[in-house]
């Protein structure tokens, strides 16, 4: 009696609701998948199909060729790459500053820093665009690593500096008796000890960039420059959305971010709770 | 020809003399941070200011000129869109993030549990938050479509509908239906944040309760909930803003309809700003969202007692 009001318990208050949440959020995924095996016409059959039957990936080929989304997957890669890249070296070196030195205006820096957290990103659209057209940067991706830089950095910078607070200063002396200089130690010496933490900000870093819509619809025009998001957006047409094809589109949208949050999620739960994201 | 090369090796000199210099070197590591931030963040919130004294727009015949605060005066006394958007933003914003808050919470909660299979649960409860608004609204444009959609055949077979609905051009059910998907992707965010404040608990603090004769629900109001205080101050901050400004989700949902029932402030500024291209208007809409957010910010951090050991 006993044992069966202790199992109904924690099937009342622990599996019932955990299936219930895990259902919530895979569902979208596996219907999308689902959808994006099936053929165009038993998409649009008023006698929705639960299994595809037969399952074909002819929608991936023709949204990766014909669709465009080869290019608009390269466009993603490069544009999230080369951000990532300035986004972690700018962190790193602005993070060593700010534990490894007392310089005058460290205080107003951060200050700097911690205000562009508080101010919303859609406000600088309007400026930055005339700003960029002016220049002649918009429609080309460097507007927007440009754009992803400057956004990105500041919380990086934060992470980074308790990533390297916690490397003894010893070390970098010891270095320097030796004979390296400031700029060794910190690629040499800091970049292999962080790297842990380094790669998980990095992949974080990357998921940002590649899902980031807003500045991508608003600096870039042609189509030949297109990130995912933005060309997933055009997929839908006025009239006519193929749903396969938008399917397959999203899944190819998802991989990335997916594989590698499925990767990070961990070092990122434990960096939270080491309270690396405090300061 | 030598010129150049003779003062090229002089500049690297002195770069590499400025390399060495203990003084100068912490400010040439932050400089190009601070001198992207001040062009790129500072310098356009500026300009965002002074836009919104234009009268700058893309179809304006003679030019852009200063007209005062013409556009705010504008959008207070002859807008009437302005005046939906503001309740459909506070409507959006407090029912999103005290609904992830909420179940956030709870997943939380059932994650800090051990059992089998628990890495697996885990990294799918957190997968949505990778996924970027403009995916958030594909997957849910499946369910939600009128005549194909999932959802609408689960419902019927159910026996709970018998007409399909049109989910997202239903005036009754545009808006629960794109703060759902919002809310599939916002969770995440929260039950991270508390696991990882969870995690920071001590158990002894369980056991001692547990011997002061603590139900699990005592447990939660007396121990976990004070445990999580700060983290819940911050993350519902954070989210507070981030839903505020949320863009991407509701403008590829619903493009702000329909009949003006999903616009929120950020949606109208985007609007008149980059669709329509009346600069200054948009800017004053701007304008606006920054004072409201910064009220804001200041009144809940002033609430909360938080932030003052910023720089421990």
């Amino acid at each position: 009696m006993n044992r069966l009001r202790k199992f109904l318990a924690s099937a009342l208050l622990f599996y019932i609701p955990l299936i219930a949440m895990l259902l919530f959020v895979l569902i979208p995924f596996l219907w999308t998948v689902v959808t994006s095996l099936k053929h165009e016409k038993d998409v649009l059959n008023a006698v929705v199909q639960y299994l595809p039957h037969p399952a074909t990936f002819q929608n991936y080929i023709n949204v990766w060729k014909a669709g465009h989304f080869s290019v608009y997957f390269l466009n993603s890669l490069l544009v999230s790459a080369t951000s990532v890249v300035a986004i972690i070296v700018l962190s790193v070196l602005n993070g060593y500053a700010l534990t490894r030195f007392n310089f005058r205006g460290k205080q107003l820096f951060m200050i700097i820093l911690l205000c562009t957290q508080l101010l919303p990103a859609v406000i600088f659209l309007i400026p930055l665009f005339l700003t960029f057209k002016t220049v002649g940067l918009i429609n080309t991706p460097l507007s927007l690593v440009v754009f992803y830089v400057v956004m990105q950095v500041p919380f990086n910078t934060l992470l980074m500096k308790g990533f390297i607070s916690n490397i003894p200063k010893q070390i970098d002396e010891a270095a320097m008796v030796d004979g390296a200089t400031r700029t060794t130690v910190i690629f040499k010496i800091i970049l292999p000890l962080i790297l842990p933490g380094l790669v998980a900000t990095a992949s974080f870093a990357f998921i940002g960039c590649w899902n980031e819509f807003i500045a991508a619809f608003t600096f870039i025009t042609s189509s030949k420059f297109f990130t995912i998001p933005v060309g997933l957006k055009f997929m839908i047409g006025e009239y006519d959305v193929q749903y396969a094809s938008l399917a397959a589109g999203s899944v190819i949208g998802l991989v990335p971010a997916v594989l590698l949050f499925a990767y990070v999620q961990k070092y990122l739960i434990q960096g939270l709770g080491s309270g690396s994201v405090k300061g | 020809m030598s010129q150049p090369s003779v003062s090229g090796s002089a500049t690297r000199g002195k770069i590499a003399k400025l390399l060495r210099d203990e003084r100068a070197y912490p400010y040439l590591l932050i400089a190009p941070s601070l001198i992207l931030i001040l062009l790129l963040m500072f310098v356009p919130l500026f300009s965002v200011f002074k836009i919104s004294l234009e009268n700058y727009s893309m179809n304006q015949l003679y030019g852009r000129g200063f007209i005062g605060l013409k556009n705010f005066q504008d959008i207070l006394t002859n807008d009437p869109i302005f005046f939906r958007t503001i309740p459909v933003t506070i409507r959006w914003v407090v029912i999103e993030v005290v609904l992830q808050l909420v179940f956030g919470m709870i997943v939380a909660l059932l994650l800090n549990r051990t059992f089998k299979g628990r890495a697996f649960a885990r990294a799918a409860m957190f997968i949505p938050w990778a996924v970027s608004g403009v995916l958030t609204t594909m997957l849910w444009l499946l369910i939600f479509n009128q005549h194909i959609g999932l959802l609408n055949d689960l419902l019927r077979k159910l026996g709970l509908i018998h007409d399909s609905v049109a989910w997202l051009a239903n005036p009754g059910t545009v808006f629960g239906s794109v703060l759902l998907a919002e809310l599939w992707r916002g969770i995440p965010f929260f039950a991270i944040t508390l696991l990882a404040a969870l995690q920071t608990i001590p158990p002894e603090i369980y056991e001692s309760g547990k011997v002061d004769g603590c139900g699990p629900v005592r447990q939660f109001f007396l121990i976990t909930l004070p445990f999580l205080k700060e983290a819940i101050v911050f993350a519902t901050l954070m989210r507070a803003i981030w839903e505020f400004n949320n863009i991407d989700m509701i403008f590829t949902m619903t493009g702000g309809g329909p009949v003006y029932l999903t616009t929120t402030l950020p949606i109208y500024m985007m609007q008149s700003a980059i669709i329509e291209g009346n600069y200054g208007y948009g800017s004053a809409l701007a304008v606006i969202i920054f004072i409201i957010l910064m009220i804001f910010t200041v009144t809940y951090l002033a609430m909360n007692k938080f932030g003052r050991s910023i720089d421990e």
